[in-house]
């Protein structure tokens, strides 16, 4: 009985010790690892590819290294290899982009309610881009379900990122960019030759002239407020537009125009703007630079003093044109209590809603940026907004065919379908 | 003269961040052009600081109506500015020997400014920002009065998206089993429905309409065809 109990104990650990029983444990590693340049793009991206390791079926995932190549006539220290990704077995390729994926593992792992859309953008000086001129070598390891990592697979010679002259990846982009862009100039050079526009009434703007009537009337100032962002939002700028031809109007009617910023850039182009509004209207003499001033950056600060100075001075009519957060409705209600007549304007959806509950009238979107085309009566900017309608069937036609795909695909069970569906919204539409 | 520049400024600087967009080489420019905004901005900075002052100075002195806060303004504005800008009770920084609290961070924990910052800005930061509760039930009061029938369909449907959000909204319709055919009946499914197929339909259709103005507006401005925000149609 003893004699047979220190047999098995013996057997047992030489099996344990025997180099061959680990060599068993790890899997293989995954064999012909090939890198290539990643094509069309910004000297950024370097394309993995192998052959799946032959315990692929027992694996968990591959793990995939990088790091910068030693150069040089004199032997260095080996390169130091950090873990760019890891993806999971079955996988024989990959990208990599020199994006830490362990803020996005660790974010995850530590709080699991957070998606990725709430994370916070990661700063551009943690991003480990790669280099241009500068050669890397690459590892992949496969990592078995128990845990155990096969040798590692690497690269024999460094592998240097080149930059294409196009960035491939906007091709798409590109191609409908020049399509809209091409409609609108197109259109605007019809229009320019003395063809016809039609544009439907837009309530909002056409209220414009009736509330600084209105403000002339009982009085009252006019008060503009061209949102919180800087001069280079789109939505600053076509708030300006529209300020021009309020300043105008309230020029010619002698009404007071009041333009708090919380921009200094948009101060000085408000400035600009409704001074030559004046000169416009024949009224230079009744321009007053006072009455465009900055307030503060901070977006609570802007709304404090904006909700003080519309309860004590009681502006007849509020514009609010821009690029609006929070504050929209703060300021919609507090102009609503003090029975002004509101207008506004947006391109931020979220916003909408607050403005239509609690003003008069207000421009959707789309209907915002055609305000100053709208309003001026150009031939040339009107046909701008015929130019956007192009745009308007292009996506309408991608829309319908994509619905028609999908349903399709997944009725018939249609896999080139489905293919075809994922391309468009993956490759094309992003 | 005094428009042309500006408007070729706009220009150029448009196309350049066209192109750094699709072409790789060109990227640093796209960089440089935003560098340049940056440094126009800060230097704005100053000039709205002058203005600041210049405004609520002149309210203070016309004694015109509320002039009381333009006093408080000003305070308020030159001590965060004499706190911040003197690093006043910043400890000095040991990597820097030599340099005093000069050394130190503005905004180091317990520091004036931090204190500042931190216990009077934020609160009245807070406070602005805690009455658009009181300003959302108001608005939605109005909103919802059944008017006509689109005042209807959106009082039915915000009912259905508050009641969905509720403990009560899950407690109401408990009784229809999750695993059951009809789990899309329950309210809070109901709400998740509206929001995912209704309310983001409307949401993608705003969205395209405001892309395809965006582009409209920058191409007008690229091409010098919409002048207006630099004050006038006519150049």
């Amino acid at each position: 009985m003893r004699l047979y109990q220190i047999t098995t104990l013996m057997a047992a650990l030489v099996i344990h010790v025997s180099p061959s029983s680990v060599q068993a444990q790890a899997p293989a590693p995954p064999t012909n690892l090939e890198v290539t340049d990643h094509p069309w793009d910004g000297g950024k991206q370097i394309d993995l590819s192998w052959d799946l390791s032959p315990d692929d079926a027992e694996l968990l995932r591959y793990e995939i290294y990088k790091a910068v190549a030693q150069t040089g006539p004199i032997p260095q220290k080996p390169p130091k290899f950090e873990q760019v990704d890891s993806v999971p077995a079955g996988t024989t390729s990959f990208t990599v982009d020199g994006v830490p994926f362990q803020v996005e593992m660790m974010v995850r792992d530590l709080e699991p309610h957070r998606t990725l859309f709430t994370d916070p953008p990661l700063p551009e000086n943690q991003k480990k881009r790669l280099k241009l001129k500068v050669g890397y070598v690459f590892q992949v390891v496969a990592i078995a379900r128990n845990g155990s990592r096969s040798t590692a697979l690497a690269t024999t010679a460094p592998f240097t990122p080149t930059m294409q002259w196009f960035e491939g990846s906007r091709f798409y982009f590109s191609f409908m960019t020049l399509i809209i862009c091409g409609a609108v100039v197109f259109w605007i050079y019809r229009a320019k030759k003395g063809r016809p526009i039609k544009v439907r009434k837009i309530a909002g703007l056409e209220a414009v002239d009736e509330a600084v009537g209105r403000a002339t009337e009982m009085g009252r100032s006019v008060l503009f407020i061209p949102g919180i962002q800087d001069i280079n939002e789109i939505q600053t700028i076509a708030g300006l537009t529209i300020l021009a031809r309020v300043a105008k109007t309230a020029a010619a009617y002698g009404a007071k125009v009041e333009v708090p910023t919380s921009k200094s850039l948009v101060m000085t182009t408000a400035r600009e703007t409704v001074q030559a509004a004046f000169l416009e209207a024949g009224r230079p003499d009744a321009y007053n630079k006072d009455l465009i001033y900055y307030v503060t950056d901070e977006q609570f600060g802007y709304v404090a003093y904006l909700q003080g100075m519309m309860v004590r001075e009681k502006p007849a009519t509020c514009f609010y044109m821009g690029a609006f957060f929070a504050e929209s409705l703060i300021l919609a209600e507090t102009g609503n209590s003090i029975g002004a007549i509101q207008i506004a304007g947006t391109a931020m959806p979220a916003q909408l809603p607050f403005f239509v509950a609690a003003c008069d009238y207000t421009l959707i979107g789309e209907e915002f940026f055609a305000a100053s085309a709208y309003l001026s009566g150009e031939p040339e900017q009107l046909g701008s907004l015929k130019g956007q309608d192009v745009g308007k069937v292009v996506v309408a036609i991608l829309l319908l065919v994509g619905v028609l795909m999908a349903t399709l695909g997944v009725i018939f069970d249609n896999q080139a379908l489905l293919k075809a569906v994922a391309y468009l919204k993956e490759t094309i539409l992003t | 003269m005094k428009r042309n520049v500006p408007l070729l400024l706009a220009i150029i600087a448009g196309f350049v961040m066209i192109v750094a967009f699709f072409i790789p080489y060109t990227v640093s420019w796209g960089e440089d052009v935003s560098i340049w905004f940056d440094i126009l901005a800060s230097i704005a900075f100053i000039l709205g600081g002058g203005n600041l002052l210049k405004v609520h100075l002149k309210k203070v002195s016309d004694q015109a109506k509320g002039w009381g806060y333009s006093i408080i303004t000003i305070v308020a504005f030159l001590v965060m500015l004499f706190v911040g800008l003197t690093k006043l009770g910043v400890n000095p920084n040991p990597q820097f020997p030599g340099h005093g609290h000069w050394a130190g961070q503005y905004n180091e924990v317990g520091s004036p400014f931090y204190w500042l910052f931190e216990s009077v800005f934020k609160p009245l930061q807070a406070t602005i920002f805690a009455m658009l509760a009181f300003y959302v039930a108001s608005a939605a009061f109005r909103a919802f009065r059944a008017k006509n029938m689109e005042a209807i369909l959106l009082l039915a449907t915000a009912f259905f998206i508050l009641l969905g959000r509720t403990a009560a909204g899950v407690f109401l319709t408990d009784f229809i089993p999750e695993e059951s055919g009809y789990s899309g009946l329950r309210l809070e499914n109901i709400t998740v429905f509206i929001m995912d197929v209704f309310n983001t339909a409307g949401h993608r259709a705003i969205m395209i309409g405001v892309a395809l103005g965006t582009a409209s507006v920058s191409l007008k401005i690229l091409l010098g065809v919409d002048r207006s925000y630099l004050g006038s149609g006519e150049g």
